[in-house]
């Protein structure tokens, strides 16, 4: 296991759910200080990390965004020995029987999910899946001592403990969007021997899972020239390829439609097939779903483009993807960042189309 | 305080046709503060407390619209057909009487119910005011009315249509009336359309310099449109963990838990699985801000006939004037 | 600033740019060649014009003193269409729809395919071999496929967008033609261009992704920082003729023939009463002819501007259209006349004092 597979195995073993990042933000904290020239935190709880251009003339800049927070399940009301919850993020119900959790109270409590059993319900419900209301989490506490460790508002996390498989693959929970903080950090990295000649914002942007409340606002305070949003997107799993699915190992993908800017389309595509890197193009009808939607409309509108790269299994507890394509990710991010001059604001976009 | 929370509440002023409200608050509060200020959207801003070392700038909300109707269509007939503005729920029209703003007064009906067991859309009901034709009818399409339904004490509960969100006015009222020191510079926005979207509380939070920002709104309790519920009346103020669209910042939950206990106040920590409030807004605004929610506990949320326990209000009025009177902690 | 031309007295819609606008193609996300067109028509009548990071375009035309009112207009130029998603061969697509479509409004419909209009059918199964079964179902719109036939195989790709093929044609009164919504308000601004009132700021924002989120209209809002807005968009006409002959169609949202639809409420935007209010004085006073679109659903890209900054008091005007977002668009040109009439008045008479009393 490389650097980035050590430090990406910790992320996934970090809780870190939408609107309560601390856990995972420090750990990119320590992993982004030798590497930027600058770290603050916004006051939503995203972590903005800048390298400085190396000029003398105030440079444009430009702004990489990858989410950290995860999807969970928040304790909404204790019922006896059981904790009933509500969801953070987009989370299939389906995956949660039998899954065994972490319940962050006073301490770190483990639990299971489980559901009402079929004999205890009316017959209509016999061998439909659950709804959240019929799950439980059930910690083995007694009911005084839950009481005390545990309150409404405590955060349930998954506590999947990240796997790696031969030929270079990953599994965990959050890779959505862990694995894409994980490329911008293969970025810095790479970035590290260069000089820059525009300035760099990495930020890790916190409850894109609710409402990109974190990209909204910190592309607010940065307003960079040019925003470049890392997310996941979906790869294709046994029994699930279509149009909307790509495979795993074959690289990144770079989006098209509404939420990207053709210019930075063609320059990502361009500079990939410099060096030998493959992509896919995702179709992005009507959107990306991702950070880059809010950055492209905040205050006076910035050229954005939306990287995916491919994990399975979306939104469950065990995501899977691979280490290769993440490096790629990052190597692409760091070739675009490397190529960027001082007048590439003026060149890039004119032309045709903007 | 019942009398404030009675005439408030009986002014009608749906989303988007706010005056008549904001000028009876701005009656009330002019005498205690620094500065006031209307901006586009029809939001009433005032200026308390000036900013000291110790000190933050406060963003306190509370929406000043309340739920209501706009007629689309006069029928032939004299009958006004309308649509709705903010979420009303159709099962509580059938016999609703309405208050158009120019006094006019009207009953809710459906004439033709396919099926009795369901419920219709609001588009099959009408208001009859009375009118036998559309000559004769003194309602055109754009005209807005309210529930019409008058405040009820039952002692220590009382019951009204708006208790949402005008409780909240009046609590803030009440605040700005008792805060007599404070190290904070705050601001109090009556907003405007919170029922359509949290448009007052979007543009009134751009238009401030603010570090920290607090929604008071009512909280359904019991059982809402099939989501279950678990603040009650009567347990105290609920203090916001989230809700549909926001989440609040657990530095400011823990500080608000500090000040109930510190005046050994009940609190409910509320996790809310439908509805949102202003701090969704106010979140989100510029380079974003800390945020948090308090809420009254209410029944029979956007009924005609809403219900909250005074009690909790007093509770939520003491711990805001608490929180409001002294130096902010925000360590974890 | 321009030298000032003498005030037309009576702006004429026009024709035939609406022609070459509605028959042209920008489908969100790709409105470049109505870009073209609206800044060649407006060059010589605007002081700026610049092309933002979304691709509005955005057009001043300067008062002489720069603190007077500043009022915007807004129209949008993107159509709903459609994206090729994949490729399926022998000249076939799988594709999405870019905007709101009625997925009923599809099957046997000729497209145009990217930059090359590349002729396409929305194919559509003939019905000796469906069964009655399957005649009972709206064919869902996933399973369809533009087919450009064998020959084309290798001429478009995914990622190219598409639209109706349809020709602008008028008859009359009547005009025909896809994308009415809103190249009709489109074609309304680039008219207004043509007026100089001198005391006004005057700040024409074309913009893009309307139909997919008021997207061009929010940062366009943002740079422009208008004291107030006017939004010309196309909405929907649904009167119809009911199932139930005797019965009252209550929910026309605007009909054909009575003039521009001043909107009081849609789900986007609660307008601001001092401009409907303003606006609905003139058109008195003027004896325009003009109707309330219905309270209700639907939305402009005032849904965005009302909400920038600190909040600008905003109101849209439509011209009616019935068929929106289908193939083929009809609307009014009398209403289309009256619209163009009561915005020059507006135009002529806006100033910051309508907005005195407080909402």
């Amino acid at each position: 296991m490389d650097k980035i597979e050590t430090f990406l195995h910790s992320l996934l073993s970090a809780p870190g759910l939408s609107g309560f990042e601390e856990p995972v933000r420090k750990q990119i904290e320590d992993e982004w200080r030798p590497l930027t020239d600058e770290l603050t935190t916004s006051p939503l709880g995203s972590l903005h990390g800048l390298r400085r251009a190396y000029a003398s003339t105030p440079r444009p800049s430009v702004m990489v965004a990858a989410h950290m927070d995860a999807i969970g399940l928040m304790v909404k009301e204790i019922q006896g020995t059981f904790l009933k919850v509500s969801k953070i993020g987009g989370i299939d119900p389906r995956v949660l029987p039998g899954q065994p959790v972490l319940v962050h109270g006073k301490k770190e409590i483990p639990g299971i999910v489980q559901m009402i059993p079929d004999r205890l319900l009316n017959s209509s419900a016999a061998g439909s899946p659950p709804n959240l209301s019929r799950l439980f989490v059930d910690t083995g506490l007694p009911e005084k001592e839950l009481q005390q460790q545990v309150q409404p508002g405590d955060l349930v996390s998954f506590a999947s403990t990240p796997m790696h498989h031969e030929g270079g693959y990953i599994s965990g929970h959050s890779l959505d969007n862990r694995a894409s903080v994980a490329a911008i950090t293969v970025c810095l990295q790479e970035l590290k021997r260069y000089q820059l000649e525009w300035n760099l914002w990495c930020v890790a942007t916190v409850m894109e899972e609710e409402f990109l409340q974190g990209a909204l606002t910190s592309a607010f305070a940065l307003k960079p020239e040019i925003g470049i949003a890392v997310d996941v997107t979906f790869a294709e799993e046994p029994g699930l390829k279509t149009y909307t699915t790509f495979p795993l190992g074959k690289g990144p993908t770079i989006g098209t439609g509404a939420n990207v800017h053709p210019a930075l389309q063609r320059k990502f595509k361009q500079i990939a097939e410099e060096i030998d890197l493959p992509y896919a193009v995702e179709t992005m009808p009507r959107g990306s779903g991702t950070d880059g939607m809010a950055i492209q409309i905040t205050a006076a509108g910035i050229p954005t483009i939306v990287l995916g790269i491919p994990i399975r299994y979306m939104h469950t507890p065990y995501e899977l993807t691979s280490m290769a394509d993440i490096r790629r990710a990052g190597r692409l991010l760091a070739r675009f960042i490397t190529s960027l001059e001082e007048d590439t604001l003026a060149t890039l976009f004119t032309g045709g189309d903007q | 305080m019942k009398e404030l929370i009675q005439k408030i509440t009986q002014i009608p002023a749906p989303s988007g046709f706010e005056k008549a409200v904001r000028d009876f608050i701005l009656d009330e509060v002019k005498p205690f503060v620094k500065e006031t200020r209307v901006d586009a959207l029809g939001n009433l801003i005032v200026r308390c407390g000036e900013k000291t070392k110790q000190g933050r700038s406060i963003l306190v909300g509370a929406h000043m619209d309340e739920i209501g109707i706009i007629a689309s269509h006069v029928e032939k007939n004299g009958r006004v057909r309308f649509s709705n503005l903010g979420t009303i729920f159709p099962r509580y029209l059938p016999g609703s009487r309405v208050r158009f703003l120019d006094g006019t007064r009207g009953v809710i009906d459906s004439d033709k119910p396919e099926d009795l067991t369901k419920i219709q859309p609001i588009s099959q009901f009408f208001i009859d005011v009375g009118a036998e034709s559309d000559q004769t009818c003194p309602i055109h399409a754009g005209d807005v009315a309210v529930f019409d339904r008058e405040f009820m004490d039952l002692g220590n509960r009382v019951v009204s249509k708006a208790l949402d969100d005008r409780s909240s006015c009046a609590l803030l009222i009440n605040a700005i009336q008792q805060i007599k020191t404070t190290p904070h510079e705050l601001y109090f926005v009556f907003s405007t359309q919170e029922e359509v979207g949290s448009k007052g509380a979007t543009t009134a939070a751009f238009g401030l310099d603010v570090e920290l920002g607090i929604a008071l709104d009512v909280t359904p309790v019991g059982n809402l449109h099939g989501v279950k519920l678990q603040v009650d009346l009567g347990k105290g103020p609920a203090i916001k963990v989230r809700d549909v669209g926001h989440i609040s910042d657990s530095r400011v939950v823990n500080w608000m838990v500090a000040g109930a206990k510190s005046l050994k106040l009940p609190y409910q920590l509320e996790v809310l699985d439908i509805g949102t409030t202003d701090a969704r807004a106010m979140q989100i605004s510029k380079a974003g801000m800390l945020s948090g929610a308090l809420s009254i506990p209410c029944k029979y949320v956007h009924s005609p006939s809403e219900m909250i326990d005074l009690v909790d209000y007093e509770q939520t009025l003491r711990l805001l004037v608490h929180l409001l009177s002294n130096p902010i902690n925000l360590e974890k | 600033m321009k030298t000032p031309q003498p005030l037309p007295q009576n702006l004429r819609p026009p024709l035939a740019l609406l022609e070459r606008l509605s028959n042209a193609v920008g489908v969100s996300g790709d409105e470049e060649e109505i870009r073209q067109i609206v800044q060649k028509q407006i060059r010589s009548f605007v002081d700026e014009i610049t092309v933002d990071a979304l691709g509005n375009v955005l057009a001043v035309k300067h008062a002489a003193d720069p603190n007077v009112t500043r009022v915007m207009f807004a129209a949008h130029m993107d159509e709903v269409g459609f994206m090729l998603v994949q490729e399926e061969g022998e000249g076939s697509f799988a594709f999405e729809p870019v905007g709101g479509i009625d997925e009923r409004q599809l099957l046997g419909k000729p497209v145009q395919v990217g930059k090359e209009r590349l002729p396409g059918v929305i194919g559509s199964k003939p019905i000796h071999l469906c069964t009655a079964e399957e005649l009972h179902h709206a064919v869902p719109q996933k399973n369809m496929h533009i087919d450009l036939s064998p020959g084309c195989a290798s001429k478009a790709k995914v990622g190219d967008f598409a639209t109706f093929a349809t020709r602008f044609q008028r008859n009359g009164d009547a005009l025909f033609g896809k994308a009415l919504d809103d190249r009709l308000g489109v074609a309304t601004l680039i008219e207004l261009a043509r007026v100089n009132p001198g005391n006004l700021e005057i700040l024409f924002a074309f913009t893009v992704q309307e139909e997919i989120g008021l997207r061009g209209a929010r940062v366009a809002a943002y740079n422009f920082q208008p004291d107030m807005a006017f939004v010309v968009d196309s909405t929907p006409a649904f009167d119809l003729p009911l199932v139930q002959e005797d019965e009252e169609n209550t929910q026309y949202n605007t009909r054909l023939g009575a003039g521009p639809a001043i909107y009081l409420s849609d789900a986007g935007t609660i307008s601001d009463p001092r401009l409907v209010h303003f606006m609905v004085k003139l058109a008195e006073e003027h004896h325009i002819p003009f109707q309330f679109r219905q309270p209700g659903g639907g939305g402009t890209d005032a849904g965005a501007i009302h909400l920038t900054r600190s909040g600008v008091p905003s109101v849209s005007i439509s011209i009616p259209g019935r068929y929106a977002h289908t193939p083929i668009l009809h609307a009014s040109l009398e209403d289309w006349k009256n619209t163009l009439h009561l915005l020059n008045l507006v135009l002529l008479h806006a100033s910051r004092s309508i907005l005195t009393p407080d909402r």
